[in-house]
């Protein structure tokens, strides 16, 4: 692979330790704050040394505890986008990216200026100083200085943090196109769950300094193998859980008997479904319809502009409760059509939307 | 009226200032960098001129570059004396000016962002172009303030010079010098007049300080909260 990383470094509450491989496609690290994302990636560009490890980059090898090689931050060619862009505020924008073009002949560094510019979209811009830019200009200007040097990776840490909500999903399909030219590993760190699905084709997930799950995103989405990756996944739905004889499932919070499409080797402690699966019936099912179709009943709902997040009880709630046993996620059309219905409503948990996990 | 100590003082506060811009500058930086256990005696050694008399560190200067001191020596193997001769100013200027700079310079190198170092060495550049590019524009409004303060400083330096120099008229005597003596021997026509010129002068670096800081609007650059 390009890029392998095995990195182990002791931080104050825990131990970063961390191995992974990165190809030419994008690569999500998602974790919460203080999982040791930033960390990682400074250890990775050189700006801090972890205790062991290795780290090579296309052959070439970086870092090695045991063969006692650190290569400088400088001569590694990594490009890094920093969280809060640090761009040199006594620069120009085309100040700031040619910096790393400095061991360039004049002509060249020009014509390479203007190639960055237009693939930035920093046209008209070049003699502005970095505190009179917008958010994503400024990101931009960032990712452009990082690329100036011809990177053999690219490092982003947390780059869409900074913006306006607006601004986000802009700059986030210019970071799209640029990975999509890219061709080389790109790492990207963030906590956002959606944008770390949408930017990364595959998903590293950090919890407390370690790797709790490394794949492709869909994998890892659909089928987490732990509760934990499930959690960070942002999965609301748990239920401890017991094979039964027949194949079917026990979800003991739940109470009911489920079919499961997934099988998995060791036995499963939970079951669990996203809160987008839940399936709402118009009307009662019979028969073998009514496999894995759960009675219940709304303990209160939360609205966005066109979604609504629905806490519902399995159980007749009392009065003033709000205890809940499942979380649902509808579009507002959707819910339009069944939210007048009598209680108890029906929901279905689909078998192919189930999974399961041992621990 | 003899000009001479208005020059004398003009070329003992310039080269002094220009030896502690360079010492003082490479202490912030170093110390900036040193994590070492002796930190705190570091940092009292050099803010020690800025504490003591002067009548100690000219006392002190007098036991290091006399004909019996280390230095002293040293430079007695090459014919030189330093005591009572013009390089005695210079030396005295210069030790009493370091810590101003050496702190300001400091303070200054301190209030650049940490990361912009670091993106620039992740771009390919050394660590003196990192310096050299960045953090020293970047803290060019605190050195110079630093440079202006050791400037008034060396300027207005009394004890140590009289210790280590002397009054040789000509030669050592430099304007604060001159007065002292004008005074000692009742002239003082003479002693007004330096008095004056003394005041005219710092007054000019200060209000020029004043001016230039508020001008570059000190702390565009500032680090930017997180």
């Amino acid at each position: 692979m390009p890029l392998d990383v095995h990195i182990e470094k002791d931080l104050p509450a825990f131990q970063l330790n961390v191995a992974f491989s990165a190809s030419e496609t994008p690569l999500s690290i998602l974790g919460p704050s203080g999982a040791g994302k930033t960390m990682l990636l400074r250890c990775i560009a050189g700006l801090e040394q972890p205790e062991r490890g290795h780290v090579s980059l296309n052959d070439r090898v970086l870092f090695d505890s045991d063969q006692r090689i650190r290569v400088p931050a400088r001569r590694r060619r990594i490009g890094m986008v920093f969280q809060h862009y640090a761009l040199f505020p006594h620069r120009t924008v085309a100040e700031n990216i040619a910096f790393g073009l400095q061991d360039l002949s004049r002509e060249h560094q020009a014509a390479r200026l203007s190639a960055l510019i237009a693939r930035t979209h920093l046209e008209g811009l070049g003699d502005r100083y970095p505190k009179v830019l917008s958010g994503g200009e400024q990101q931009r200007t960032a990712l452009a200085r990082a690329l100036a040097i011809d990177p053999e990776a690219l490092l982003l840490d947390e780059p869409l943090s900074a913006l306006d909500t607006h601004l986000r999903s802009q700059v986030e399909a210019q970071l799209q196109e640029i990975f999509a030219a890219y061709r080389r590993p790109a790492l990207l760190v963030t906590h956002n769950i959606e944008e770390a699905y949408r930017l990364g084709r595959q998903l590293l997930l950090l919890s407390r300094g370690r790797a709790v799950a490394f794949g492709a995103r869909e994998e890892v989405f659909r089928r987490p193998p732990t509760r934990e990756v499930a959690l960070l996944t942002g999965c609301k739905n748990f239920s401890r859980a017991r094979m039964n004889a027949d194949g079917s499932v026990e979800a003991l919070d739940w109470n009911c008997r489920l079919r499961v499409d997934q099988s998995i080797s060791k036995p499963p402690a939970f079951v669990g479904i996203r809160a987008h699966h839940l399936d709402f019936l118009e009307s009662v099912p019979a028969g073998a319809a009514s496999e894995n179709v759960l009675a219940c009943w709304l303990v209160r709902a939360s609205e966005t502009p066109f979604r609504i997040t629905l806490y519902l009880s399995l159980r007749q709630p009392v009065a003033q409760t709000s205890e809940f046993d499942l979380q649902a996620e509808v579009f507002k059309e959707k819910w339009q059509r069944f939210g007048n219905l009598p209680h108890p409503w029906h929901v279905r948990l689909s078998p192919d939307s189930l999974f399961l996990m041992p621990e | 009226m003899d000009l001479s100590p208005l020059w004398i003082s003009l070329a003992t506060s310039v080269t002094a200032t220009a030896i502690t811009f360079v010492l003082g500058l490479a202490a912030a930086v170093w110390r900036e960098r040193y994590t070492g256990a002796a930190m705190a005696l570091v940092d009292g050694v050099f803010l020690l001129p800025l504490v003591l008399p002067p009548t100690v560190v000219g006392f002190l200067l007098l036991l290091l570059f006399g004909r019996h001191g280390p230095f002293g020596k040293l430079l007695l193997r090459f014919g030189a004396t330093i005591v009572f001769s013009w390089p005695a100013t210079v030396i005295a200027a210069t030790v009493v000016a370091f810590p101003l700079m050496y702190l300001t310079s400091r303070a200054a190198l301190e209030q650049v962002e940490p990361e912009l170092l670091q993106a620039a060495r992740t771009l390919g550049a050394s660590d003196w172009r990192a310096f050299r590019e960045i953090a020293l524009p970047l803290a060019w409004p605190g050195v110079l303030a630093g440079t202006i303060l050791s400037f008034a400083r060396a300027l207005g330096e009394f004890g140590a010079t009289l210790m280590i120099a002397g009054n040789i008229p000509g030669r050592t005597e430099t304007i604060p010098i001159a007065i002292y003596f004008a005074v000692e021997a009742d002239q003082i026509q003479r002693a007004l007049s330096w008095c004056a010129v003394d005041i005219v002068i710092s007054l000019a670096l200060l209000s020029g300080l004043y001016y230039w800081t508020r001008a570059r609007g000190f702390g565009n650059f500032r680090r930017t909260a997180h």
